[in-house]
């Protein structure tokens, strides 16, 4: 089994067990205020980190590339209200083209 | 507003980034299987995107199971809310559960009375399911048929798909200044760490932010 079954295979059945846990135990667990606090920080925290890496790395090396471009672009589109197909397109078209042409 | 109409804007609207997802996938060098099966068994969008973020940065797959699953987190959160809501048992429970995640959470909780939030729960939970994985199919299948990845900006589509998730998040000062110490943390640790890791240690930024009020 090669890595992209690992994690295709392992990251399914941890997210069914996640939210098999969150149906199955009593309300009062987990609610914590600074467990809730924490957790809905996490994606914000990852979501950030996914960004930066996938714009400004190539395994572990920094880079700065057409792809900054085409961050640059999401990112004028979202201060422009566009909505999420918008944001991706206008990227992945800023970016294409930044490949083709730099 | 009607509780169908909700549900159904909901899901044709959410379901059509599927596409995004699938070309994504595909570019990091997913299969189409692989990649329609994300959609089917994880079913959580930035969960999805991160099993594919993570690969496509040269991590290792327990990282990419790591980060995918603590994105997931909240999945458990929103069942814990709507369980008793939705008196679930047996089998009704393994389908709410795979169907629980944000878009059903949010229509479900927007409605003002307990007849229209189950309503609001299983109409966008099945939508939103269905057109995931259809548009799933459609973008790994385009992805697919075009070559060169970077030609046509799809690595650039990735983190901008992360940026369009992480956007309505960023509501307050807290969480700028969190998003900024993650992209500093992040690239200060890629030259120096395998990758993945730089991006599943921004865990740490979330605890110890999070930990006072």
């Amino acid at each position: 089994m090669n890595a992209f079954w690992i994690a295709v295979i392992g990251s399914s059945a941890l997210a069914f067990i996640t939210k098999f846990l969150g149906a199955s135990v009593p309300e009062s667990f987990l609610s914590h205020p600074r467990i809730l606090r924490i957790n809905s920080l996490i994606p914000i925290a990852l979501l950030t980190a996914l960004i930066a890496v996938n714009t400004f790395a190539v395994k572990t090396k920094l880079v700065l590339d057409h792809r900054a471009l085409g961050i640059a672009a999401a990112l004028a589109l979202l201060i422009a209200k566009a909505p999420f197909p918008v944001v991706v397109v206008g990227a992945a078209v800023t970016s294409a083209l930044a490949y083709r042409y730099f | 507003m009607s509780v169908k109409r909700d549900s159904f804007s909901v899901s044709i609207t959410v379901g059509a980034y599927g596409s995004a997802f699938g070309a994504a996938a595909v570019a990091a060098h997913f299969s189409v299987l692989q990649a329609c099966l994300l959609s089917l068994l994880l079913f959580s969008g930035a969960s999805q995107f991160a099993v594919v973020g993570v690969i496509a940065a040269g991590g290792s797959p327990l990282n990419a199971i790591a980060t995918s699953t603590l994105l997931g987190t909240r999945n458990g959160l929103y069942g814990l809310r709507l369980a008793p809501l939705l008196k679930l048992r047996g089998f009704k429970r393994v389908v709410a559960a795979q169907i629980t995640i944000d878009e059903s959470t949010g229509v479900a909780l927007a409605q003002d009375n307990e007849n229209d939030m189950r309503k609001g729960f299983w109409y966008t939970g099945f939508g939103v399911f269905i057109f995931w994985n259809l548009f799933t199919l459609a973008g790994a299948l385009g992805a697919q048929a075009i070559g060169d990845p970077s030609a046509w900006g799809l690595d650039a589509a990735v983190p901008a798909a992360f940026l369009g998730l992480l956007w309505p998040r960023l509501s307050n000062r807290k969480s700028w200044v969190l998003a900024g110490f993650a992209i500093l943390l992040a690239l200060t640790l890629t030259p120096f760490v395998p990758a993945g890791i730089p991006i599943i240690s921004c865990t740490l930024l979330a605890i110890i932010i999070g930990w006072r009020e």
